[in-house]
């Protein structure tokens, strides 16, 4: 009797112990089914975890319409140097900076980006990099609505408030390692935060978030070809960056692909054609603006290698699938949603 | 009284250690050591320890076996630069990563994965003298060696999965890992890049095997416990003389499946099933990338992959080919 009581204390104690390493989380767990029964095509989500969530991804109410002036900023001799935003009305202007400072630097206010002596000087950065934002917005919202769809993004989407939003990555060579001949760890076996805390490799966005980069790894024939196909380690790469899709958007894998076999369009759900073009937005915005911006960042506000911040799924998603629960922020501010030239 | 030892005996037996059957001339000096008894063994099996053969195979497997566990917890505390804090936080994540897939099968080097081979180099020679000692021993022993080739199927799987596949390959870069979360990844690794490793026949058989091994240990574990009250746990006497635990043991099988192994063949199916387990599955890993590329794609060429209606969306276009 007493060794039987040590023994399931022992087993009691070996299992708290491995739930101590790992994220662990009680049930009741809510599941959806999201595909033919018996494949096990199921979104598990916390209700209690998803309560938090919902509570931090509220939009806020955007203010009332702008009464226009019928004056464009451009004609207006008050405003100089406005350089991408010249086309709209005045008061549209005056609005959409007002939101802006409430979205980005609701404590610092007007002066984070603009000289109070002179609004139209260029001399902080942060009003240079906001110039670019905002066709960076336009960029997104009318060159990107395989992904965006209707919705669209307004600053809010990525900023919540925060001067530099709260989900960005730079090149990640991980923490210090040993030099000489011990083994390199070729980006990889660290518990990260980036790819769920798995040991996968810990930056796969410098190498998968880029033009032309290879992210389909699975064998695309019955048979070898002779064709050198996709090692382990690339295979890692792309499970890494997959593992921070899930983690960025809350869900698992299941929400686009089959469980059977990842690689098959025909099986997947449609979730995986936004996602598809998801990941050449973020490769197009990374390279196109954030890339422009190398020169125009100050010291400290660049990464370890001194590359330039980048975006990813969970910049705008922050856990959930629908960034801000779908809720359109940017059909209130259509001057976001205008080509750039 | 009598009571006879087993797991739910309070009663331990302590007598004079017990040396075995004798050797041929010159063996019996191979037997190092002087038999001790621990109680706290006696709980779980038998309380004497001991006395143990190491010889120079064993000396030099155990020898080889650290230098291999040295090579490997070295190099993943430098992966943490030297942190002993770092090294136990984050112990279950590092690893000892092969070679990359450029190296092909050239010695790399010591940084990119050299350290890698020579940790295997030790662990396998650990592991093959190990094999020979559990054969040798057997035979001096005068018994069969089914131990040391159920190791074997064991050691078939470690060398497909770590050496024989990759060397087919072409590159170091498909072996394992070293390391707990690490070679798990691997897996799950291996399983996508080929397709989905649940549709590679060999993969089905060696899951059936695994099962079934589990299912015939607890049939059989249960029905030796459930007739030791009769003195079941003596198998091998049961085997030659057939007692009453035998017989009830049998017509309990035949009354609740209509059929039962005796008490000889159950440990020939748990043999086969054990060594067939790893076995098989090697021949799986074998055949990965190597003869199959995808398993999947192979399983609906062959028609054993089944279609599902999938009526719960709109047909899904591959974007890569809708947007050329």
């Amino acid at each position: 009797m007493k060794y039987g009581l040590a023994f399931i204390a022992v087993i009691v104690g070996s299992l708290l112990t491995i739930a101590m390493m790992v994220h662990w989380e009680r049930p009741p767990m809510a599941s959806t089914q999201l595909g033919p029964r018996g494949v096990g095509m199921v979104w598990t989500q916390n209700p209690r975890t998803k309560a938090i969530l919902k509570s931090k991804n509220i939009a806020p109410e955007s203010d009332p319409p702008a009464q226009l002036s019928g004056i464009k900023v451009k004609d207006s001799p008050d405003y100089q140097n406005v350089k991408v935003l010249g086309d709209i009305d005045v008061e549209e202007f005056n609005r959409l900076m007002g939101a802006i400072t409430n979205w980005i630097a609701p404590d610092e206010g007007c002066t984070y980006c603009h000289n109070p002596e002179n609004m139209a000087d260029d001399g902080l950065y942060t009003k240079v990099v906001a110039r670019r934002m905002l066709q960076m917005t336009r960029q997104i919202n009318t060159m990107w609505t395989p992904h965006v769809q209707q919705t669209g993004v307004t600053c809010y989407t990525c900023h919540r408030g925060n001067p530099v939003p709260a989900n960005i990555w730079f090149k990640n060579d991980g923490p210090p390692h040993a030099e000489g001949m011990s083994a390199s760890r070729q980006g990889e076996g660290l518990a990260s935060k980036s790819v769920g805390m798995t040991s996968l490799p810990y930056d796969p966005f410098t190498t998968l978030l880029a033009k032309g980069a290879q992210i389909r790894v699975d064998g695309t024939t019955a048979l070898p070809t002779d064709r050198p196909g996709a090692s382990i380690h690339d295979t890692e790469v792309t499970y890494g960056l997959m593992i921070h899709m899930s983690e960025a958007l809350g869900v698992n894998c299941t929400f686009c692909h089959n469980s059977r076999q990842f690689a098959s369009w025909s099986e997947s759900r449609p979730q995986r054609v936004p996602a598809w073009h998801g990941l050449r937005m973020v490769t197009d915005l990374n390279e196109t603006f954030m890339a422009s911006l190398q020169g125009t960042f100050p010291k400290n506000r660049l990464g370890p290698s001194g590359d330039v911040a980048k975006v990813n799924c969970a910049t705008c998603h922050q856990g959930v699938n629908k960034p801000l629960y779908g809720v359109s922020m940017a059909k209130d501010y259509p001057e976001l949603r205008i080509a750039n030239p | 009284m009598i009571e006879y030892q087993n797991i739910f005996t309070r009663t331990q037996i302590h007598g004079p250690g017990d040396f075995g059957i004798p050797l041929p001339d010159g063996a019996e000096r191979e037997r190092i050591g002087k038999p001790t008894m621990v109680h706290l063994f006696g709980l779980i099996g038998d309380a004497q320890i001991g006395p143990i053969y190491l010889g120079w195979l064993g000396s030099i497997s155990l020898l080889c076996g650290f230098i291999a566990f040295e090579i490997i917890g070295f190099n993943m505390l430098a992966s943490v630069n030297w942190s002993p804090i770092q090294f136990v936080r984050q112990l279950f994540w590092l690893a000892l990563e092969p070679p990359p897939a450029k190296y092909g099968l050239h010695f790399p080097p010591m940084a990119e994965g050299g350290w890698w081979l020579m940790a295997g180099f030790f662990l396998t020679t650990s592991i093959i003298l190990w094999w020979v000692r559990t054969y040798r021993r057997a035979v001096a022993l005068g018994m069969g060696t089914h131990v040391a080739w159920a190791f074997a199927a064991a050691i078939w799987l470690y060398l497909v999965l770590g050496f024989i596949r990759p060397v087919l390959m072409g590159n170091f870069g498909e072996a394992v890992p070293f390391g707990i979360f690490p070679h798990l990844d691997w897996t799950a690794a291996f399983s996508i890049r080929y397709g989905n490793l649940f549709y590679n026949p060999f993969h089905m058989l060696s899951i059936a095997f695994l099962y079934g091994s589990a299912l015939i240990f607890a049939m059989h574990a249960a029905t030796i416990l459930a007739v030791s009250r009769l003195g079941g746990e003596r198998e091998i006497e049961q085997i030659v003389d057939r007692g009453t635990a035998s017989e009830r043991a049998a017509l309990f099988w035949r009354w609740t499946m209509g059929f039962n192994a005796t008490m000889e063949s159950i440990h020939r199916w748990a043999w086969w099933f054990a060594v067939l387990c790893p076995f098989v599955g090697g021949i799986g890993i074998l055949l990965t990338g190597t003869v199959v590329d995808n398993w999947y794609l192979w399983g609906i060429k062959h028609g054993f992959a089944p279609e599902y209606a999938y009526d719960m969306w709109a047909p899904v276009l591959d974007p890569a080919i809708a947007a050329k």
